[in-house]
C-alpha cells in the first residue's frame, strides 16, 4: 500500500490528542475491568497449586474437597481434552499439569464453592502426593549436562546433535566473515552478560468469568489482549466448537504481552461445566507473579571489532534464554533484533531455547529484544569509550538505512534510525552538563511490528454519528486512534464517533492487540472501513441528485458534484444523507476484512542520566529522553504516553526487577512489596520526541510505537550507570547489592 | 525459478545450502515448493515462518505475488508482546 491513499491537503483531526474516550470511566470506577462481572448463581473459583519446582504427581484425591459443604465442583487434569499437541498441547500443560508439577505454582486442580472463602479451604483439603524430583531454575545450569531434564520429547530439529535436552530449540544466522571481520578491527571486546526474568507487572490481575452449559455453548468475559485467541484455545482446551464460545473482553488493566494466552480461562470453563454454574475466577498477586508469565532470563556472550574511525568491522553474539517449563523463549528475536541497528558486513548470531523449572515464559513488548540490545549496546559503550568516540557519531557511522542488508537478512526499506541519532545529537539534553557523580548512556533499539488478521465494521446513525466496532482490546489509547482516523475519513467531529471493543459474535477473527499492531493494521481497517461507508454514502448522494455515481466525491464530511458537468448541487452533509437513510435504500455501514502486511519496523534512540551513590549502591535516574520513529502519530499524547511507558518499565527491568528463586526452586518474592516496580517517586520526568519517518506499508505512514519503546532502555541505563560508577555493569537488574559487588571488586 | 535465502540455522536440512531455487509465484505456492524440495524444512515451514519480500515483511500471508526479481528471505514467525 502506498501513501497516495493520504489526503493531499493533509490532516485535519489526525495527529491531535483529544480527550481520551475511555478517561471518564476510568477516573470515576465505572470502567469494568475483568473482575467487575457477575451471574446469578455464580461459583467461586480456586486453584491448588503446586508447592514443588519439580515433582511428580503420583496421586490426587479431591474427596474430603468435595465433600466440604458449598463447593460444587473440582475439576484435575482429566477434565479437559486429551491428547492436544503442539502449542495448545504446551498450554494445557500450563493451564492444568499432568504427569508432573514443573515449576512452583503449577496448577494441578481447581475448585468452584459458593464462596471465595469455602473456595480456599476447599484448595487446601486437596491431598495430592508429589514425588519430588530434581529442579534447575538458572539458563546456564539447565544446560549443563548433568542438569534435571524437564522433558526429553520437547527439542524439534532445530537443535544440532551434543546439546542437552532442555535445549529444546535453536536459531543460527548472518551473513559475511566474522573471523575475517575481527581480524580487520584495531579493537575487538568480547564480553558475557545475564539478565534476570522480570514480570510484565501490569496492576490488573488475570480474572475472568465463565459459563459453559451441558450442551457445549459457553459464555467467557476476562481480561485479556486477544479474546479471539482465548475464545479459539479455551474451546480446544475443554472440547467444544470454536464459535459456540462467545467471549468478551473486559477493559483491561494492563498487559504487555502478558495477557497474550490464557492461564484460568479455561479452568473456569472446566468448573463451570461439572457445575452447571457460572464459575468466576480472580488471580491474586502472588498468583499472578508464581503461574503466569514472565519474561525470559538470559545468558549471553557478545564480541565486537571496531576500527579506530569508529566502523564496526564484525558482530558476534550468543542468546541464552530460558522460557520456563515449555518451549517459546523469544531467541530468535533477541538473535534478530540484537544487531539491527548497525550496517554490517559480518555478523553471526545464535540462539537457544531452554526449559527450567520456572513458568511458561509469556510476551512482554518486545519480547527477547531488550536484553539482546541491554548486551549489544554495552559492549559497543564500551568501544567507544576505549577508543574516545563519541557514542552517537559511532552509531551514526554503522547505523542502518534504507537499502541496509539487515542483520537478520533481508534489506530494509524505508526507516528512520538515523532520524532519531540526529535528533539525539541535537537535543539539549545530550550536551547538558552531569553533576559529579553521574553518567549518561545511550542506547539505540529496533523492533519488527506486526500486521495480523484484523476485521472492522463501522455503522452510521440517522443523526450522522457513528459507530465503530473493532476487535482488538484497548491497552494503550486505540480507540481515541480508531476514532481519530475515522473522523479524518468520514469528515465528522472526534466526538461523534464511538469505538467498542466487540465481541467474538460480532465480528470476524481478530488477532491478538500485541506486536505494536493495533493502530497499525486495526487503523488501517478503520480507515478502509470509513472509505467503505464514504462509497456507499456517495452514491446515495448521486442517487438523490439523479447524476452517476462516479460524478460524486467525499470532502470535509459531504457529497459534493465532482465539477460543473456533475451539476449545480449543494454540498450535501453526511448528516442529511444519514437522516433518511432507511428510506433510501437502507442502513450505511462499512467493512474491512483483511491480514494487513506492511507493518514497518521501527527504531528508537535513548539518552540517560543516572547518579549512582557509592555507599549504599542505590542508583537514581536523573534525566531520560525518549526519540523513537512513530512513522505517523495519530494521537500524539499517546505516542508519547507509550514511549515513557516503555522507558519506565525499562527502569524497572534495569535497576530493580527480578525473579529471586531459592534453592528449593520457589519463588521468593511474589508480591510487589519484593518484586520492586519503579513508582512515580523513582522517575524523572520523562521527556520525549516523536520522529516522523512515514511507513510506506500504511495510508497515514503509522509505525507501531508500543514495543521499541523498551528495547533501549536497558542498555541506556546500564552504560549510564557504568560511566557513573566507573565500572561496567554486566547483570541486569542493576540492584544495590550489584553495583556495591562490583565496586568492591573494582577496589 | 524464485531465489529464497534462508536463515543459516536451516542449512543442516537442506544440504548445507543456505539460498535455494523453487518455482512459486505466491507465497504460499513458495512455502509448499520448499517443503517438497526439502522436506526436512517442512516441519519448521508448520511450525510458523514469515518471507521477507524486498525488504517488507509478510508475516502469514499465503497470497503475496513472489517473483525472480525479488529478493526473497524466510525467516522466523514474528510475534509481540
Amino acid at each position: 500500500m502506498a501513501l497516495d491513499d493520504q489526503k493531499p491537503s493533509g490532516f485535519k483531526f489526525v495527529g491531535t490528542s483529544p480527550d481520551r474516550p475511555d478517561g471518564l470511566d476510568k477516573v470515576t470506577g465505572r470502567a469494568r475491568f475483568g473482575a467487575d462481572a457477575y451471574a446469578p448463581g455464580m461459583l467461586h473459583g480456586a486453584v491448588v497449586r503446586s508447592p514443588h519446582a519439580h515433582a511428580r504427581i503420583v496421586r490426587i484425591d479431591t474427596s474430603k474437597a468435595e465433600a466440604l459443604e458449598g463447593v460444587k465442583a473440582v475439576v484435575t487434569r482429566a477434565d479437559f481434552v486429551d491428547g492436544l499437541q503442539g502449542e495448545f498441547g504446551f498450554v494445557l500443560e500450563n493451564v492444568m499439569a499432568g504427569e508432573k508439577a514443573l515449576y512452583d505454582g503449577h496448577a494441578v486442580a481447581a475448585v468452584a464453592a459458593s464462596s471465595q472463602l469455602i473456595a480456599r479451604d476447599a484448595v487446601k483439603l486437596v491431598e495430592v502426593e508429589y514425588e519430588v524430583l530434581p529442579h534447575v531454575t538458572d539458563v546456564d545450569a539447565a544446560m549443563a549436562e548433568n542438569a534435571p531434564v524437564l522433558n526429553d520429547s520437547y527439542a524439534d530439529a532445530s537443535v544440532p546433535a551434543g546439546h542437552h535436552p532442555n535445549v529444546v530449540r535453536y536459531h543460527d544466522s548472518g551473513h559475511g566473515d566474522v573471523d575475517a571481520g575481527f581480524a580487520e578491527a584495531d579493537l575487538v571486546i568480547e564480553d558475557s552478560f545475564k539478565t534476570e526474568a522480570t514480570h510484565q507487572g501490569y496492576i490488573e490481575p488475570h480474572a475472568c468469568l465463565a459459563s459453559l452449559g451441558g450442551d457445549g455453548k459457553g459464555e467467557l468475559w476476562c481480561t485479556t489482549q486477544g479474546h479471539w485467541i482465548a475464545q479459539k484455545t479455551c474451546a480446544a482446551l475443554v472440547g467444544i466448537d470454536t464459535s459456540q464460545l462467545r467471549v468478551t473482553a473486559s477493559e483491561i488493566g494492563g498487559g504487555f504481552g502478558g495477557k497474550t494466552t490464557v492461564f484460568i480461562e479455561p479452568v473456569a470453563l472446566a468448573l463451570s461445566r461439572k457445575a452447571n454454574r457460572p464459575v468466576k475466577i480472580v488471580m491474586t498477586r502472588s498468583e499472578v507473579f508464581r503461574a503466569t508469565g514472565p519474561t525470559s532470563s538470559t545468558s549471553m556472550d557478545i564480541k565486537i571489532g571496531m576500527k579506530k574511525d569508529g566502523t564496526i568491522t564484525a558482530a558476534q553474539g550468543i542468546f541464552r534464554l530460558q522460557g520456563g517449563a515449555f518451549p517459546g523463549a523469544p531467541m530468535e528475536f533477541s538473535a534478530m533484533c540484537a544487531f539491527a541497528p548497525y550496517s554490517l558486513t559480518n555478523v553471526h548470531q545464535v540462539g537457544y531455547d531452554v526449559i527450567s523449572n520456572r513458568p511458561k515464559q509469556a510476551a512482554y513488548r518486545a519480547p527477547g529484544a531488550p536484553m539482546a540490545s541491554f548486551a549489544v549496546e554495552s559492549v559497543i559503550d564500551e568501544l567507544c569509550s576505549q577508543l574516545d568516540l563519541d557514542p552517537i557519531d559511532v552509531r551514526l557511522k554503522n547505523a542502518s538505512r534504507e537499502g541496509t542488508k539487515a542483520s537478520y537478512g533481508p534489506k530494509f526499506e524505508r526507516i528512520g534510525l538515523v532520524e532519531t541519532l540526529e535528533a539525539a545529537k541535537a537535543h539539549p539534553h545530550y550536551s547538558a552538563p552531569l553533576e559529579p557523580g553521574q553518567g549518561r548512556g545511550i542506547s539505540c533499539g529496533f523492533w519488527f511490528n506486526h500486521g495480523g488478521e484484523t476485521s472492522v465494521s463501522l455503522a452510521l446513525s440517522e443523526d450522522g454519528t457513528c459507530q465503530i466496532s473493532v476487535g482488538t482490546p484497548d491497552i494503550g489509547g486505540s480507540r481515541a486512534s480508531m476514532a481519530l482516523m475515522a473522523a479524518e475519513e468520514l469528515g465528522i467531529p472526534y466526538e461523534n464517533i464511538r469505538v467498542t471493543i466487540a465481541d467474538t459474535a460480532t465480528l470476524g477473527y481478530n488477532d491478538v492487540s500485541h506486536g505494536s499492531r493495533v493502530t497499525y493494521a486495526s487503523g488501517l481497517a478503520t480507515i478502509k472501513a470509513a472509505k467503505d461507508a464514504v462509497g456507499k454514502l456517495c452514491k446515495r448522494a448521486a442517487a438523490k441528485w439523479g447524476i452517476p455515481e462516479d460524478a460524486v466525491y467525499w470532502e470535509d464530511g459531504c457529497a459534493k458534484p465532482s465539477g460543473a458537468n456533475a451539476g449545480n448541487f449543494d454540498p450535501m452533509p453526511l448528516a442529511k444523507i444519514t437522516k433518511s437513510m432507511g428510506r433510501s435504500g437502507g442502513p450505511i455501514s462499512g467493512h474491512f476484512e483483511a491480514t494487513p502486511e506492511g507493518a514497518g519496523v521501527s527504531f528508537g534512540t535513548h539518552i540517560v542520566d543516572a547518579e549512582v551513590d557509592p555507599e549504599t549502591g542505590k542508583t537514581a535516574v536523573v534525566r531520560y529522553t525518549v526519540i523513537q520513529d512513530a512513522g505517523k502519530a495519530i494521537h500524539p499524547s499517546y505516542v508519547e504516553g507509550q514511549f515513557q511507558g516503555g522507558a519506565a518499565q525499562g527502569i524497572g527491568w534495569a535497576l530493580n526487577e527480578e525473579y529471586i528463586y531459592g534453592e528449593d526452586g520457589r519463588l521468593q518474592n511474589s508480591i510487589f512489596l519484593d518484586y520492586r516496580v519503579p513508582v512515580a517517586s523513582d522517575l524523572p520526568m520523562i521527556d520525549t520526541v516523536i520522529v516522523e519517518v512515514p511507513n510506506p506499508g500504511h495510508p497515514y505512514g503509522v509505525r507501531g510505537v508500543g514495543e521499541t519503546g523498551i528495547v533501549p532502555p536497558l542498555a541506556a541505563i546500564a552504560n549510564a550507570v557504568s560511566a557513573a560508577a566507573g565500572v561496567r555493569l554486566r547483570h541486569l537488574p542493576m540492584s544495590p547489592p550489584r553495583i556495591l559487588r562490583a565496586l568492591k571488586d573494582k577496589g | 525459478m524464485v531465489k529464497v535465502h534462508l536463515w543459516s540455522g536451516l542449512r543442516t536440512l537442506t544440504g548445507g545450502l543456505e539460498c535455494v531455487e523453487v518455482e512459486a509465484s505466491t507465497t504460499g505456492q513458495l512455502l509448499a515448493a520448499l517443503s517438497l524440495s526439502y522436506p526436512e524444512l517442512e516441519p519448521v515451514i508448520e511450525s510458523g515462518v514469515s518471507i521477507a519480500i524486498d525488504g517488507r515483511i509478510i508475516a502469514t500471508s499465503l497470497t503475496e505475488p513472489v517473483s525472480a526479481e525479488n529478493e526473497i528471505f524466510l525467516m522466523q514467525r514474528l510475534k509481540g508482546g
